[in-house]
């Protein structure tokens, strides 16, 4: 019963608005100054990915719990709740 | 929205919407703004309500319908290695009668929900689907409303609540709380695992609606300081596992790996098999404890539940103390408007009722057990699986005296730790719960 964590987000219900409410602020701290790249590891929904040459930001599965924002060791990422109504809508919680 | 209010209130969780229905009944114009596409949309918890608090301000919540998944009869404590581990647990006919309700699961979509619906009934206005971005000052920097994301969504109030959950940039932004650090807070992800109610009520040898809470410590969060929960639902269990933040940055273990390895422990698979996984979700909790409350309220604001780090980790308490902290906001917010002094001076009784009631007191009483549990990682990988090379050799009837094996595992403990370090182990338990 083995759910990788695309299956898990699969189950959950999502409005996705076209603009994301996450952005990395500055990419080159993250490819030179970042040693442990917290975020890669820590989100739950594993909205951050290392591809060759950035950071992708897979906004459209974030849970909306703000872990990035504070975990990020150099507050590099800003932050805000998608628009009312938008995001993740919980069908049990 | 031209139209003035007496009070504004950002978050339709059970701090919010308990505020929300003592306001509407002293007939106090409410409203009350909710990110979410619902009331519940957004919030998350284990699923333990405490019927005592709701009470206070539905008393016939039963006969209204309140959406029970099940009455909490029995609690459980499993202590667990990587393969084993201890179960305790303390059951009550008292609470399947006389104390009925006294805890009772919920799912929070469907909860939060009716409670919203309740204060719509006594008169709030609930407005979801709304965020809060940013409070609106006078001069002096007093708070006179909110602003919100949506267009001409400024909002002019005598008073404004603050009842956003632990995960508040509003009041970051607005200075009244400085963002948690990681160790401040827990992050927890959590699945609803669909069962029939027949295979519950058997599984955990329960009947008529009753249900049973696990809550478990050990090995299970990696060596990380957190906990993980089983509770019974209607036709679902909840599982959920959490450990501190700072923790999951420094162990790199993710958290939906975490939770499938703690569906796979040999002591939860019997409980889950067959289960068809509905939702997966994530949520944090308020870890910092008694010393990271902020400063309660002041001109034209207050600030309770989560948003004001109200929650008891010792007692998987939090929905109580916001249902509490909002009552008690509500009920200085109508003496305040009463005596037409909403400054910080004029809200100063909601800091009084708190410090009177349980609600700081138990706080303040377990104000050193999130720092002791961080700093004591031994709880969660030496010991479990100490107590369990205990349990193992105890029960096994191989032929070697007793005498014999209780060496073997005192040797074992030693090489482990430290008496130093099981001493001041024990001195700090103590200290922190006392
Ligand atoms: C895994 C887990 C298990 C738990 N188990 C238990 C348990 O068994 N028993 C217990 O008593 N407690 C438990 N808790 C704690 C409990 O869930 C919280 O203490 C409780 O929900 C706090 O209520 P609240 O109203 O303060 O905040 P919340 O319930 O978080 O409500 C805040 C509301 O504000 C809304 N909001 C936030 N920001 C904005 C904004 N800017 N604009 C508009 N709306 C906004 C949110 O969408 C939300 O509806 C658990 C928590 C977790 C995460
Ligand atoms: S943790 Fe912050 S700085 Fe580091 S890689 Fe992630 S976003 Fe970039
Ligand atoms: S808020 Fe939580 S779920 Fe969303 S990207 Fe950040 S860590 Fe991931």
């Amino acid at each position: 019963m083995s759910l990788k964590i695309e299956d898990k987000l699969f189950l959950d219900r999502f409005r996705i608005d076209e603009e994301s409410h996450l952005r990395i602020i500055d990419m080159e701290k993250c490819l030179r100054e970042c040693e442990q790249r917290p975020c890669l590891y820590l989100c739950p929904a594993n909205v951050y990915r290392l591809e060759t040459d950035r950071i992708s930001v897979n906004y459209e599965g974030c849970l909306e719990c703000g872990s990035c924002r504070i975990g990020c060791p150099y507050l590099n990422i800003e932050w805000r709740f998608p628009k009312g109504g938008y995001g993740v809508s919980h069908k049990f919680g | 929205m031209k139209e003035t209010f007496d009070v504004a209130i950002v978050g339709a969780g059970p701090a919010g919407v308990s505020a929300a229905c003592i306001l509407a009944d002293a007939g106090i114009k409410t409203i009350v703004f909710e990110r979410g596409e619902y009331p519940g949309a957004k919030n998350m918890s284990g699923g333990v309500v405490y019927g005592h608090d709701l009470a206070q301000i539905i008393p016939d919540y039963v006969d209204h319908k309140c959406p029970i998944e099940r009455n909490i009869i029995e609690s459980r404590i499993w202590y667990l290695s990587k393969e084993g581990g201890y179960s305790f647990g303390y059951r009550d006919s008292i609470f399947a009668a006389e104390r009925k309700h006294n805890a009772f699961t919920v799912l929070r979509a469907k909860f939060d929900r009716w409670y919203a619906e309740q204060a719509r009934k006594k008169g709030a206005l609930i407005v979801p689907s709304t965020v809060a971005v940013d409070l609106l000052r006078n001069d002096k920097g007093g708070v006179v409303g909110v602003v919100t994301g949506r267009e001409d969504g400024e909002v002019r109030a005598k008073v404004t609540l603050l009842a956003d959950g632990i995960n508040s940039p509003l009041a970051a932004r607005a200075g009244f709380r400085v963002e948690p650090k990681p160790e401040e807070v827990a992050l927890a992800v959590k699945e609803v695992i669909e069962l029939p109610s027949e295979v519950i009520e058997q599984r955990f040898g329960v009947s008529n609606g009753d249900g049973v809470t696990i809550e478990i410590l050990g090995e299970i969060t990696g060596g990380m300081d957190g906990i993980a929960t089983v509770y019974t639902n209607r036709n679902s269990l909840s599982l959920a596992i959490g450990a501190n933040l700072a923790d999951f940055a420094t162990s790199k273990l993710r958290p939906y790996e975490l939770l499938e390895a703690f569906k796979q422990h040999p002591l939860v698979v019997p409980l889950i098999s067959g289960g068809q996984p509905r939702e997966y979700i994530a949520h944090w909790l308020p870890e910092g404890g008694y010393d990271t409350i902020p400063a309660l309220y002041g001109d034209g604001y207050l600030i309770a539940g989560d948003s004001a780090m109200m929650f008891n980790a010792m007692h998987r308490e939090g929905s109580n103390l916001a249902m509490a902290s909002g009552r008690m906001a509500a009920e200085a917010i109508i003496e305040a408007i009463g005596r037409g002094d909403c400054s910080r001076k004029g809200l100063a009784n909601y800091g009084k009722r708190l410090a009177e009631s349980y609600v700081l007191k138990d706080l303040k009483k377990y104000r050193r057990f999130g720092r002791f549990r961080y700093r004591h990682k031994e709880i969660f990988n030496e010991i479990p699986a100490l107590a369990s090379l205990a349990g193992r050799e105890m029960l096994t009837v191989n032929g070697v005296s007793k005498k014999q094996k209780q060496k073997m595992i005192v040797k074992e403990v030693r090489r482990k730790m430290s008496i130093l370090r099981i001493a001041r182990l024990l001195w700090h338990s103590w200290r922190a719960v006392r």
